[in-house]
């Protein structure tokens, strides 16, 4: 009786908003008399960061600091219509549309200043930092306060903006699958050392080394949170988790927390991450998600690791500790492994 | 651990930026750290009603009699709600983009189809009030035979599930129980193929798990509207399907959502909005629905779990020629969202590699269980699963190292997708180099020097030849017209030159570089145990073959 190591493999793509498309999210972009801008939105902030993505997209976009955006969401007297949080399309599709309203209101905006400076809206540039500035004359700028202020109450222009990104709906071909179902995609390989106790049939996941292609990354932080946290979930599904666990029979159903296993702070391990970033053609600044597919090349990668470290084939999830051990036990008993 | 290799590809991104690509504090983090973000459900009403479901006990039964008089009498019910009451009882989510058919009640009426199927709807001045009325209500069934598992559920005679869908399939375009996937010609690839490789594998089905359960609480406003709070992750997906069923107009509803205590794809089934809202129309009083625990863990949609079948014909080179699958995603026993999956799942299918001949059959199948629906990955983290584990199994069986053996067949800018759409912005193989440098996964220099953005097919005219890895260039290369590109093309009906690429897939056990070998095989393996795992990709043991494992793993040679 020991315990076995071993290292798998899963090399995975992901594809980026509805399959289909089909899938549009508006975004309305307003500043306040003070220079300060707020994005509406009806889309959901699930905790991914989807406020924060889209603030930082909208800032970029605006010219102007991050602090000055508030994002205002899930409200549908206020927020335009977004088809939802969902298929790793808020990032995508949400910002795209922020980033079209976002321009929008920057030309406004600039016109705008261009009055008050009596200059070409064209010879204006933002610095980020809250001015609007002529190129090459940075002494000849003005505060976006400023700019908002007049636009308001002398110019009579609203600095505001709309947007809306869809990516069309694809057609089925019924005989071949013909499709287009996605406009980009991200990347991921994932390694993962697991050690097997053939005595008791625990594997436990030592080690995962991952790199992860998600085109721009917006925030670094919340890409981390997405991948750690998709890992984790990753793992649960591979080694813990289901409601039916002898399905298809439908019996010892968990009911709570109590009965629903799933890997404790103890059962994390060390997880090397790297992250690449291949821009998307059609991303805002090149943006994909990394929010769906960060859990699914863990998967394999332990079941590859399990047949690794013993040697048997564990095809039906989760890897519970009873089914390595019946598999260990029935690859014993087989000729093959007899003649070793 | 996270760290970014912004030399990769850094030719193809301005990182001139200001906002973009800084790890800024979320705007809510203040909210979230002191507990002052609200949720639905920290929205507080002096008068609030609650609403509870009585669910089937059975998993197939005909309803005979439903008597709730005592429980309309119990102390605190305000309303019994019961099918009838339901303005527009069958719905199904994704009518909302024309796709598929009615079929699921909101309250059942005549036939309860999974074990948890709501029937009555108790509204009372609390939930312990609903719970008490609950177990006054007397219903009669007559229990009628069930199926649960897929296959059977496609056999002739099996017990229909779904009066929509009486096959037990949901309908593509009319004509088809399942959507299929054909490119190029899998029959003669598999002919000529020298290895093949089959297995089955089985998703299981799995929780969202959410800190918050699903729920909503509706307020009458003033003016005919009604304010839902909710936990939706689709605002207006929920707005437009609670509007729907109770035959209300969209701007009668005004949703807000917020702060989500966790959704993964279970919040988008609109499970409680439609019935809080009609609770609050018959009341004329605020009405919460929200799921408790067991509810949630049992009765909420999990993620289906789906069968799947790859068969996988292989070259002795390393080149994998054809694929053919076959899935069945459990759409338990209403269509929710399955139906969308299985086309996503097809359009997902060979993965991230350039097959030249696919073959793929996906059913949405209906089964006496609670309706399956999306999570994290819909559509796609099963069919990865059953399709990574498979290739590892097609390594061991052609003798490469597992990640080599990928990044051979992986796809490059250029390539043809199954589905018919040229790859672009590619980037795995990448994302193979980087994780093997760090992990010390030994790839031999020509792996190592690959990439996405050459040596795809759009460079070389079209045609897809897996041989091309750097270091094989010597090896004699097959002719276009046997390379097997396109649509109609048999691949590599020339045999390929298996000896010297045999030999060129064998690791040089002295020839490793200073790099350090990976753990593998540990000292452990060296203890008697039933194991005497095939490490295909350690060095020492690229002396495996196909033959050597046929009877173990259920592959077999030609």
């Amino acid at each position: 009786m020991a315990k076995h190591r071993g290292r798998g493999v899963a090399t995975i793509n992901y594809p980026i908003g509805m399959n289909l498309g089909g899938d549009p999210s508006q975004a309305l972009v307003h500043s306040n008399p003070s220079g300060k801008f707020t994005v509406a939105l009806s889309s959901i902030d699930l905790g991914q960061g989807m406020k924060s993505v889209t603030r930082q997209i909208c800032a970029e976009t605006l010219g102007v600091p991050v602090d000055d955006v508030y994002v205002d969401t899930a409200d549908s007297d206020t927020g335009p219509h977004c088809m939802g949080s969902f298929a790793s399309r808020g990032t995508h599709r949400v910002g795209n549309a922020v980033m079209t309203a976002a321009r929008e209101a920057r030309g406004v905006m600039l016109e705008a200043a261009a009055e008050e400076l009596e200059v070409d809206p064209g010879d204006l540039e933002t610095d980020g930092k809250g001015s609007i500035r002529v190129k090459g004359a940075p002494h000849r700028s003005i505060s976006v306060r400023d700019v908002a202020i007049a636009a308001q109450f002398r110019q009579g222009k609203t600095i505001s903006g709309r947007g809306i990104f869809l990516v069309p709906l694809s057609d089925v071909d019924p005989e071949t699958g013909e499709m287009s179902p996605a406009t980009c995609y991200a990347h991921a390989c994932l390694i993962a050392e697991v050690e097997v106790d053939d005595e008791t049939g625990d594997v436990t996941v030592l080690k995962m080394n991952s790199t992860y292609e998600i085109g721009r990354a917006i925030n670094p932080k919340l890409v981390e949170q997405q991948l750690v946290g998709g890992s984790w979930m990753g793992m649960s599904h591979a080694l813990y988790e289901t409601p039916e666990p002898y399905y298809p029979n439908t019996r010892d159903g968990p009911r709570d927390f109590n009965e629903y296993l799933m890997p404790g702070p103890g059962d994390i391990c060390p997880h090397d991450i790297t992250v690449l970033e291949r821009p998307a053609p059609d991303g805002p600044f090149g943006a994909k998600g990394p929010g769906e597919m960060c859990a699914n090349p863990v998967l394999p990668a332990v079941a590859n690791a399990v047949f690794n470290a013993v040697g048997v084939r564990i095809n039906d999830l989760p890897i519970t500790p009873e089914k390595v051990l019946r598999a260990l036990k029935a690859r014993a008993g087989s000729p093959a492994a007899r003649t070793r | 651990m996270l760290e970014f290799r912004k030399d990769i590809f850094a030719d193809e991104r301005d990182d001139n930026l200001i906002e973009v690509g800084q790890p800024t504090a979320r705007q809510d983090i203040l909210g979230h750290v002191t507990g002052t973000s609200p949720y639905y459900d920290d929205h507080r009403f002096g008068n609030l009603l609650h609403l509870k479901i009585l669910r089937s006990p059975h998993a197939h039964a005909r309803i005979r009699s439903i008597d709730d008089s005592a429980a309309a009498r119990a102390p605190g019910v305000k309303r019994i709600i019961r099918a009838a009451d339901v303005p527009v009882n069958l719905n199904t989510l994704l009518s909302l983009i024309q796709f598929g058919k009615d079929d699921e009640p909101s309250l059942a009426s005549d036939v309860v189809r999974y074990k948890g199927e709501p029937i009555l709807g108790i509204v009372a001045t609390s939930e312990r009030a609903a719970i008490e009325a609950m177990a006054l209500v007397r219903i009669s069934y007559d229990q009628l035979p069930a199926v649960f598992d897929v296959e059977e559920a496609l056999k002739s005679g099996a017990p229909s599930v779904n009066a929509a869908y009486p096959k037990n399939t949901f309908e593509y375009y009319g004509k088809y129980d399942h959507q299929k996937l054909r490119y190029g010609d899998v029959d003669a690839a598999f002919k000529q193929a020298e290895i093949v490789v089959e297995d089955r594998y089985q998703m299981s089905p799995i929780e969202h798990a959410p800190t918050e359960t699903n729920g909503s609480i509706a307020v009458p406003d003033t003016n005919g509207r009604f304010i839902v709070y909710t936990s939706t992750q689709a605002l207006f997906f929920s707005l437009d399907t609670s509007a729907k069923i109770n035959a209300m107009q969209s701007n009668q509803l005004h949703f807000i959502g917020g702060t989500v205590g966790g959704g993964f794809g279970g919040k988008v089934d609109t499970l409680t909005e439609p019935l809080s809202i009609l609770a609050a129309r018959l009341t004329g009083a605020p009405v919460r629905y929200r799921f408790g625990r067991h509810e949630e863990m049992q009765f909420g949609s999990p993620r289906g779990a789906e069968r799947i079948y790859v068969k996988d014909g292989i070259m002795k080179d390393g080149r994998i020629v054809a694929r053919q699958v076959r899935c069945y995603f459990d759409s338990g026993a209403y269509t929710r969202l399955s139906s969308y999956a299985v086309v996503k799942c097809t359009a997902h299918i060979p993965g991230p590699y350039t097959i030249p001949n696919v073959h793929a059959d996906v059913y949405c199948v209906f089964t006496n269980r609670t309706p399956a629906t999306a999570m994290r990955g819909f559509g796609v983290t099963a069919v990865d699963f059953a399709m990574e584990c498979h290739i590892d199994k097609g390594a061991v069986a052609v003798g490469m190292d597992p990640l080599e053996f990928r990044m051979l067949n992986m796809y490059r800018d250029g390539d043809m997708k199954a589905h018919r759409r040229q790859a672009k912005n590619t980037a795995l193989i990448e994302c193979a180099q980087v994780t093997a440098e760090k992990a010390n996964w030994p790839l031999r220099d020509e792996f190592r020097r690959m990439s996405s953005r050459t040596g795809g097919s759009l460079e070389r005219g079209g045609v897809v030849d897996r041989t091309r890895a750097p270091a094989l260039a010597s090896a004699p290369k097959l002719a276009p017209a046997d390379a097997g590109a396109g649509r109609t093309r048999v691949p590599s009906v020339a045999p390929p030159p298996v000896v010297p690429q045999r030999i060129a897939y064998e690791r040089p056990m002295a020839a490793e570089p200073a790099r350090a070998a990976p753990p593998q095989q540990p000292a452990s393996r060296s203890v008697p145990t039933p194991s005497a795992a095939p490490p295909a990709s350690s060095p020492a043991g690229s002396t495996h073959g196909a033959a050597r494992f046929s009877s173990v793993f259920g592959t077999r040679r030609r």
